[in-house]
């Protein structure tokens, strides 16, 4: 982790890239999320936490609508999300999602799967997308990984590969669900130091993790959730060192303790 | 930490030893027998068992075999060049009525003079088929192309075709193994067209019927295009529409008026002329070549979370596959005729193809079903979350997966549809095993001769069914990305 917080570096602009107002989402009768609030400025970087089950890889799933909500709304860059077929794949080609199990494709070469979306649904010419992919892949430190298989990199080197696949849709909006806790411990730095270099350069960022070193380095603001419910949020400094309630003090210790 | 290691330790190592070589792998021919047919008591016992079944085996057909008769007229004849060369009582083959009959077999009533229209129609299908089945290897095309351009002209020459026909059918393996040197893709076109061409060099008639089969899609297309902009589903089901509506009630008579303006036309060949391996192989690639792709759409269909579209795939799969192929071959030579518009003629073997496809097709489904559910949900979800649409996610995310996971199950049912071909002979088509072999014993010649022409056309059989068993493997082993 980097030594100076780079936070200066970060502005957050007055625009509004998400808003959820009063959000709800069943899983059957299971109450999963109620009531979110939750409004994303351009340029924020958000770290979600929570003990699982609390509903905070059902929230972001809800941005680009893997997860569908009941009652609410989600606005995404202006578009909101009902059940528009349009709408959802406006929102979903402007806004990146890494996944805990990196989800590439495994038939295709690292470069194809970079280049595959970009070509297909924003009609871009082949030999830019490549050149493009080739930058991304450049800047998530694996270029000579291009023309291998997912399945022969590391674990490591497959999360780095999928968060390229998502810039080279050059999303304005970029969700991360747990992008390290499959991996081993040494590749974790590889995968964050990326995240970290990502933040700085401005993109607006929501992520669900257990690393709290990086929520302190690179967080404007930390979201805990239990239950389905936003239970505080606030400055990762004040977060950690002065939180609110008892359950937040509570998952604390217990993570932070060891 | 390694500094004070480096002062306090008097030696440090700064080369590695140099990797040792891996132990002999003992290979050798007496190690592999002590360790695969002789490694316990009961293992040896088996082997002997084994060995001896085989042995019987081989001792109880092998004369058969040996006293095999290649040249004969008739079955008595056989037994007389038997009887005289092996003495009174000695057994024996008599494949004479193979090269005699081999024709029929091969061609069924075909017209002799035109046996060389079919064997054009093969050798052109191993060009089409190139881009499709050996796009990746170059050498694997190159010897499939070049056999096929040697094996077809020879026949062709031999069974006596028009010089024009020979010089086309030159001209297009030519033009086959060059484009397999420079660029494969340049055959797709040719692929496209080809089902077309085949049933027209089959069936003969004018060029103009299988022209205007091809119009109707071309309008259903543009009938899509119309409408997709507004009405996706609308669109597919107008083009639907239109394709059909041409092909029942405008193609005929267009085709006629078309050869009345500009003649274009062939010897016509009916088809109950069709038989032998010939029928078979019609049928059966033809229905290979629909029942994929109809598979695909009803695996699809059966995932999709529309209601009704879910539940006629569902009903359809399960109808089909509970009702056994002969009755649907019988629905098909007896019933069809009722459902379709008055006036309609419609082919024997065309009806007997559709039959055939959809029953393969059923199970095909469900076989790509299990390809589809073994992929992992991440996948869907990545895909959607790219902002591919439907048919984009299927086609370049879920569909290679699937079929690729679903190759051996696909290739099983390819192969028990083939074989189900002969089943024909129940609505009176000549299949090779039973119609055809039935024909010839009912010349007083070969009266009474049943094990060689099964022997005979179980081997074609068995070599066209391994062949896609082993492309199956191939196919399999080409498409492996996980290194295990």
């Amino acid at each position: 982790m980097t030594e100076q917080s780079p936070r200066h570096r970060m502005t957050i602009s007055d625009e509004v890239a998400i808003d959820i107002r009063n959000m709800n989402k069943w899983y059957g009768s299971f109450h999963v999320l109620r009531d979110i609030d939750l409004t994303v400025h351009k340029g924020e970087r958000i770290v979600i936490a929570g003990p699982s089950g609390s509903g905070k890889s059902t929230l972001i799933r809800c941005i680009n609508r893997l997860e569908e909500h009941q009652s609410g709304h989600i606005v995404v860059d202006g578009v909101e999300l009902t059940s528009d077929i349009k709408n959802i794949d406006k929102v979903r080609s402007e806004v990146g999602m890494v996944f805990q199990h990196f989800n590439l494709f495994p038939h295709l070469t690292v470069l194809e799967n970079c280049t595959l979306a970009p070509i297909w649904v924003r009609n871009v010419p082949r030999r830019q997308a490549e050149a493009t992919a080739r930058r991304f892949l450049e800047k998530v430190k694996i270029p000579e990984q291009a023309d291998k298989y997912p399945g022969q990199l590391s674990g490591g080197q497959q999360q780095r590969v999928a968060i390229a696949r998502s810039l080279c849709m050059q999303p304005k909006i970029m969700l991360f669900d747990e992008p390290t806790s499959a991996l081993d411990p040494e590749m974790i730095k590889e995968v964050l130091d990326t995240m970290i270099e990502l933040a700085e350069e401005g993109m607006t960022m929501i992520c669900v993790t257990h690393e709290m070193g990086f929520a302190q380095a690179v967080a404007n603001r930390v979201i805990f959730m239990d239950q389905g419910q936003i239970v505080e949020q606030n400055a990762p400094r004040e977060f950690f060192n002065s939180p609110q309630s008892e359950r937040t003090k509570l998952f604390l210790s217990q993570i932070l303790g060891h | 930490m390694s500094d004070t290691h480096a002062q306090t330790v008097p030696f440090v190592r700064d080369t590695m030893l140099p990797a040792a070589p891996p132990p002999d792998r003992q290979a050798g021919a007496v190690r592999w027998l002590r360790e695969n047919l002789f490694s316990g008591p009961v293992n040896t016992v088996l082997t002997i068992l084994g060995a001896l079944i085989v042995w019987f085996l081989f001792v109880t057909f092998w004369d058969w075999f040996a006293h095999s008769v290649w040249n004969a007229s008739s079955l008595s004849e056989c037994r007389e060049i038997i009887a005289a060369t092996w003495g009174e009582g000695a057994r024996g083959a008599c494949f004479a009525v193979i090269r005699e009959r081999w024709n029929q077999y091969i061609f069924g009533f075909y017209p002799p003079d035109l046996y060389w229209r079919p064997t054009m129609t093969f050798g052109l299908l191993m060009v089409a088929l190139a881009p499709v089945l050996f796009g990746a290897s170059l050498l694997i095309r190159r010897v499939v192309l070049a056999v096929t351009a040697v094996v077809t002209l020879g026949a062709m020459i031999v069974l006596g075709v028009p010089a024009g026909w020979l010089a086309f059918t030159a001209l297009v393996l030519g033009f086959g193994l060059y484009a397999s040197e420079r660029n494969i893709a340049w055959l797709l076109p040719f692929s496209v067209i080809y089902p077309l061409l085949g049933v027209w060099f089959l069936w003969g008639g004018t060029l103009w019927g299988p022209i205007f089969v091809l119009v109707a899609p071309v309008l259903g297309w543009l009938a899509w295009r119309l409408l997709a902009g507004r009405a996706p589903m609308l669109g597919a089901v107008a083009a639907g529409v239109v394709t059909v509506l041409f092909w029942l009630f405008l193609a005929g008579d267009a085709a006629s008026d078309a050869q009345g303006l500009i003649p274009l036309a062939i010897e016509p060949v009916r088809s109950d002329r069709f038989g032998g391996f010939l029928l078979s192989l019609t049928i059966g690639v033809a229905g290979i070549a629909l029942s994929l792709p109809l598979g695909i759409v009803l695996a699809l269909a059966r995932q999709s979370d529309m209601f009704l579209i879910k539940s006629l795939a569902v009903i359809f799969i399960e109808f089909i596959r509970g009702v056994p192929l002969i009755a649907l071959l019988f629905v098909a030579s007896l019933l069809l005729n009722y459902f379709l518009p008055p006036g309609t003629s419609f082919d024997i073997i065309l009806r007997v193809i559709i039959m055939v496809t959809i029953f393969a097709a059923a199970y095909m489904a469900e076989v790509i079903r299990g390809g589809l559910a073994a992929l992992p949900k991440g996948q869907y979800e990545a895909a959607d979350a790219l902002g591919l649409d439907y048919w984009k996610a299927q086609r370049l995310i879920v569909l290679p997966q699937a079929l690729k996971i679903s190759i051996p199950g696909i290739v099983s049912t390819f192969i028990g549809m083939f074989k189900d071909t002969t089943l024909v002979t129940f609505v009176g088509l000549y299949d090779p095993l039973k119609s055809m072999s039935d024909a010839v014993r009912a010349n007083i010649a070969w009266k009474g001769i049943y094990w060689e022409p099964f022997i005979f056309v179980g081997a074609i059989f068995f070599l066209i069914c391994f062949g896609m068993s082993r492309y199956s493997m191939y196919l399999e082993r080409r498409l492996q990305r996980d290194h295990r």
